[in-house]
Order: structure tokens, then sequence, then C-alpha cells
């Protein structure tokens, strides 16, 4: 593996970010980053909370006791004059247990009337109505919260409660939420690190696998966590795809080598004849045979050529378009009384045994085009006197096509080969063809979902070609959808 | 015939041009495709063989296209070496007569280059025909030879009437194939030369002079041997 990947990964698949520029560039850092915001604020939006329903609710308790304080004053005013609240004023420091609430009624000259202030703090003036502030009570300095009213005939009154217990209190949850912001950051950068991590981990299989094969090693697989979540699908996925690829490129090589061993022969064959005639001939007669014969090997490596580009065209699947229904009964019986004549002209028989009305779905070329293939072999390869089967039933998914013979058959180390491009069985060597026969079909029957087999017939062989009745997709390629 | 031949590449032109006029047929040769639509658009002609991939900015679809939308509707073969059957598809929908892929064998774009010339002659209803002392009857199906009845299968029939109405013109196997059985592909068999061998069974072997010829490399032909 090179030290550095050939392929262009986005930046957040590269595991060297390069400069503090490219990490936030980088998605494991922008997810961190993401985390940490949302951390923050739900730390933030919980903080704010817990405040106001603490010290919040505290302070708002201390207004309401002081708003009800003073209304309840103000209606004894109202009802028994000075006097009247003179007397409450005192009934209720005296009542005050905790010595926690303050009144103070003072005359227009702000001279004390009653109350348990001893002067009027000179903070408190007459353009606002809440105060907090320290006074002096008794021998201690105390926090108080004021409320101030003005009565009918130019009095004043105080209202207020000692908070200083409560502004510790108030201090005290300030101090612990200030604790919980700095362990909150600290948690809220570890939690982005550990994401940007854990982001990076899970995609840094992908991403060497991809690298892996970019640097030529395609036999590499992203890893199968086994737990079925969107990151294993997402693996499978890849490796579906890298499958597919694989298996394209062995055909593709196949195909190349094919050429390269199968195809020097007869082009070698027919150089060599034209290169004989062009040193050795005798006369016109013999120049003239041989460039026929050369002529006659060029036509054949053209047939070769076209076979392996109508397979390769097949296997590119591009002509699944044109499918339609395709009743496949009269075509056979056309294929069959084709092939008829020519088997009992090499004392051969042909039976068929074909009910009507096969439908399948695909097209109708390609299809005539493999079982012509299949009865060419059987054709070759039966004895004189031999019996050919052209057979077709209704099977479970669709129809299935049964070619016999009563040749050598295939020997089983070698049924799985034959369909390959180019391969043919020792019994094959010695007749005419290329090799492609099979392979083609193999193509249409892949194309098509269906499948080709090759059984024994005891003597011979028996090619069962099965074609589906409905639109399939076709097995070997279905990928598995992200749900 | 006067037939114009749209194609690019020297060698291939030279020898087309050649082979054509050595069969009797007045040639002309455009080698790209403007000066090919020029041509076919302002002369007469009576078949025009066609690159698809042609210089000059108009392709061989193109210029067929252009053709057509002026109502010419003189028969065009295709000579291409885009072999796929989505590309033979393409121009013979684009209004094509005919698609021959190269590398070609040229008794076969011969044979198919009068084949077309003929199809655009002889529209017109024809109920019988008749080659020397053989008579076929289209709608009864009947075949007579030298006032003997001869009995044929339909698809005996069909490969007959196919042979009839190219008479006097070389009929390939690829030609057999797809007029008579409608067959896209080339068995390896020589399935063509039996189902050829029983026709002359019956229509040749009971009588003096045979009428189905073997034109050696490229095909059969029916015609009356002349004396």
């Amino acid at each position: 593996m090179r030290a550095e990947p050939r392929l262009n990964l986005p930046a957040g698949l590269t595991l060297k970010p390069s400069g503090a520029d490219r990490i936030f560039h980088s998605a494991g850092v922008r997810f961190g980053l993401i985390y940490a915001s949302l951390f923050g604020i739900s730390a933030l939006a919980l903080a704010a909370f817990l405040w106001w329903s603490t010290a919040g609710l505290l302070d708002r308790q201390t207004d309401a006791a002081i708003n009800a304080d003073s209304q309840g004053l103000g209606e004894r005013y109202a009802m028994s004059g000075l006097p009247g609240l003179v007397a409450t004023i005192e009934q209720r420091i005296d009542a005050n247990v905790d010595a926690d609430s303050i009144y103070l009624l003072v005359n227009p000259d702000f001279r004390r009337i009653a109350g348990n202030l001893t002067d009027w703090p000179r903070r408190v003036t007459m353009e606002e109505d809440w105060f907090e502030l320290p006074v002096e009570r008794g021998r201690a300095r105390t926090l108080v919260r004021l409320h101030h009213f003005d009565l009918p005939g130019g009095f004043h009154l105080l209202v207020g409660r000692d908070i200083q217990v409560r502004a510790q209190l108030r201090q005290v949850i300030a101090d612990a939420m200030l604790w919980a912001a700095v362990i909150a950051t600290l948690l809220g950068i570890f939690g982005a690190w550990a994401v940007r991590n854990l982001f990076r981990s899970t995609l840094a299989d992908v991403s060497a696998t991809a690298s892996a094969i970019s640097a030529g090693d395609l036999s590499r697989r992203v890893r199968v966590t086994g737990t079925g979540d969107e990151f294993d699908l997402l693996a499978e996925t890849i490796n579906d795809m890298l499958e597919r690829i694989t298996r394209l490129m062995d055909g593709v090589r196949q195909v190349s080598n094919a050429i390269a061993h199968d195809l020097r022969t007869p082009i070698a064959r027919a150089r060599i004849r034209l290169e004989d005639a062009a040193a050795h001939a005798e006369g016109e007669a013999d120049l003239r045979a041989a460039i026929e014969r050369a002529q006659s090997d060029l036509d054949g490596i053209v047939a070769i050529f076209q076979a392996l580009l109508r397979i390769a065209e097949i296997e590119a699947g591009a002509r699944r378009s044109a499918f339609t229904r395709v009743d496949v009964a009269p075509l056979l019986r056309d294929l069959g009384e084709l092939y008829d004549a020519v088997a009992e002209d090499a004392g051969q028989r042909l039976t068929l045994e074909i009910p009507a009305g096969l439908e399948v779905f695909g097209d109708r070329d390609m299809i005539q085009q493999a079982v012509a293939n299949l009865l060419d072999n059987a054709l070759k390869f039966s004895p004189p006197d031999g019996t050919i089967g052209l057979r077709a039933r209704h099977s479970l998914h669709g129809v299935e096509i049964e070619v016999t013979d009563q040749g050598p058959g295939i020997p089983t180390d070698d049924r799985a080969r034959v369909v390959e491009r180019f391969y043919r069985g020792e019994s094959a060597r010695s007749t005419p063809g290329s090799g492609l026969g099979l392979a083609l079909v193999q193509a249409v029957a892949q194309l098509h979902g269906g499948g080709l087999e090759l059984a024994d017939n005891a003597p011979g062989v028996r090619a069962i070609l099965r074609l589906p009745a409905r639109e399939a997709s076709i097995g070997m390629e279905r990928p598995k959808a992200l749900t | 015939m006067r037939i114009l031949v749209v194609e690019d590449d020297k060698d291939v032109a030279n020898f087309i041009v050649k082979g054509l006029k050595e069969a009797g047929h007045v040639v002309e040769h455009a080698d790209n495709g403007r000066d090919g639509l020029f041509m076919a658009a302002s002369e007469t002609f009576d078949a025009i063989v066609l690159d698809r991939m042609l210089p000059g900015g108009v392709d061989g679809l193109r210029l067929l296209e252009t053709l057509r939308s002026q109502n010419n509707t003189t028969p065009v073969m295709f000579l291409s070496a885009l072999a796929q059957v989505d590309d033979r598809v393409r121009g013979l929908k684009a209004g094509g007569d005919d698609y021959m892929t190269k590398p070609f064998a040229f008794a076969e774009l011969l044979a198919r280059v009068e084949a077309l010339t003929r199809r655009g002659k002889s529209e017109g209803p024809t109920t019988k025909l008749v080659v020397g002392d053989l008579e076929v009857e289209l709608l009864s199906r009947g075949v007579r030879r030298a006032g003997q009845k001869i009995d044929l299968q339909p698809r005996e029939f069909r490969l007959l009437e196919f042979l009839m109405r190219h008479a006097g013109q070389v009929v390939t196997r690829t030609m057999l194939l797809e007029g008579v059985w409608d067959y896209h592909f080339d068995p390896q068999t020589n399935v063509i030369d039996v189902h050829v061998s029983r026709l002359r069974q019956k229509v040749d072997k009971p009588f003096a002079s045979p009428l189905i010829h073997t034109v050696r490399n490229a095909g059969y032909m029916l015609r009356v041997e002349a004396p």
C-alpha cells in the first residue's frame, strides 16, 4: 500500500488532516462541534430552568409576601387610620418569630412613627418602588428587600424582608452552577472528541479499503460488524458493489486472455497462409486458393469477434429495456422445423414436445439464438443415428426449455467450465466451433434472470434453459436496499 | 442502376465503388456527410450505401433523417462498424432499409443493395410469380412447374417465394435467414443449405434444367439457365 492514497477521498475521510484549516473541513470535527454545541445548549437550558425554579422561586415568594403584607397594611390604614396602622405594624412585628419582617412608617418629614428600623435608609428614594440594599439592624448589617408606599396624608411606609439567608443560598446555587458549567464544558469537549473519533474510526475502514483497492488490492472488503446497523448496511452495499466490479473485471480479464490465446491461433494461421503463398505459390491458381483460404480464416475470426461482442452486449444488459412478453411455443416449433431438416440430413432424429402457450418475459431474438446454440451443439455431438430432443414445459416460475442429445456428454468436472468463453471440453476439441456457444446461452439465461443447467442424459447432455415468466430482477446483482 | 456511396474510408470506398461498377452499376462517391447529403438531395439514385460515422459535421443518421424529412424515399443501406443491436435498431428507425456491419463480404453487400433497388420497384400487389416454366400462385399457394403440380411445406413455399421475388439476383444465406425465418443471427450449422437442398429435390430434381443455382462464396440465385 502506498503512503498516499490515489483516490480523491472526501476531506472527512482523510486519515491525516494537514493544517488547522483542514481540521474545520473535516466532517469528524464538524460532527464533534455540532455535538458540543448541542450539549452546551442543553446544559445552558437546564441551568436556566434550575435557576428560575430555585433562586428565582425564592425571590418571587419574597416579593409575593411583601406585596400581601403591604396590601393588608394599606387596607388597615384605609379602614382605621394612622393609629390602627401603627397598632397593626407593632402587632405584626411581635408576631414575627423569625424576625425577618421589616416595617417602617414615617411622617411627611421622614421621622419614624412605628416600625423596627431606626431611620429611613438614605438610598430609598421616591422615584422607585423596589429596593434591595444592606441596612443596620440591631447589631448586624444585613441585606433586605424593601417596598415603599406613599400613604394619603404624606405618610410613607416601607415593608420588607430580611433576605440575607436567601442571598447566601443564591450564592451557593450560583457557585454550584459555575462548577457545573465547567464540568459541562469539559464533558462537551470530551464528547466532541469521542464523537469525532467514533466517526473517523467508522469511516477509517471504508477509507482504508478504498485506498487498498485503488492501490490494486481488489480482494479487500469493508468489515461488517454484524450489528445490522446503518453502517453495516453501507458496508454490505459497498461490498456488493466491489463484488460486482471484481466479477466484471474478471470477465474483462477472461476475455482479453481468451483473445490473446484463442484468436492468436487463427490469426497466425491466416498470416502463415498469406506469407507462404507470397513466397512459394506456383502460378495464379495456387495464389488464389491460398488467398481464399486466408479469407475464410479471417471470416472465422470476425465471427468469433461478433460472438464475443454479442455476449458482452448481452451481459451489459442494455437490451433489458426492450423485454416484452414472448410466447416461446411457436418460436421453438419454428426452430424445431429449421433444425429437423438438418438432423434428418445427418441421419439423426429430432423429437419435439412443445405444449401451447409458453409465455416468458424476455427478448425474442436472444431466446432464439440461445436455443439455436443448444440445438447446434446437440446436432454436432450426437452420433449419426442419435435422437435429439427439444422439449419445453411450464415450471414453477416460468418455462423450462430442454435440449437433449446422445453424444459423449460432458464430464462432471467440466460442467461448470464449459459455459466459460472459449472453453472447449475434451470431446469438443476435434469438432469445429469457437467455444462461445454455451457462454452465450449462459449470458442470455442470466440476463433474463433464469439459468442454464447442464445435466447427464446418460448418454449425452441434457441442457435445461430456465426462463422466468415475469420480469425478474437479476438474482446475482440484486442490491440490498438501505431501509 | 445509379448508386451513391457515402463512405470516408478511402480503401473501403474504392473497393465498393470498383465492385459495384464491375457489377454494371453507375456509382457516385462522397467522402463526407455534407457532400453526401448534397448529392443525395439534388440527384436521383436507385440506392444509397451510407456509412454511419462520417466527417464533415453530418453523420449517417443525420443525413438520412434530413433526406427522409424531404420525402426522399431512395432505399438506403447502412454500412457501419457499429454492430450492436441498438445501433441497428437506431439505423432502421431513422429510415434505413437495411443495415450491414463491417467487416463485410462484398457479395453480401452487392446482393443486398440489388435486393433493395428491386424492393423499391415492384411494390405492386403481385398475385403470381413466374420464372421460366415455374409458376407460383401467391393467394392459393399453388406451385406448378411445366404444368406439373408441386407440393411444398409452408416454409418451403416461403423460401421459394423469396427466391422467386429476387429472381436473377444473388440471395445470401443471411438474407434467407432474415427474410424467410426472421432470424437475426448466424447458426453454426449449415441450416439454410439443407433447406435449399430440400427445395431443390422438389423443384429441380424431377425436371431437366435446374432453376436454383449455387453462387460460390455468396449464396443462391433462382434464374433460367441460358441455353
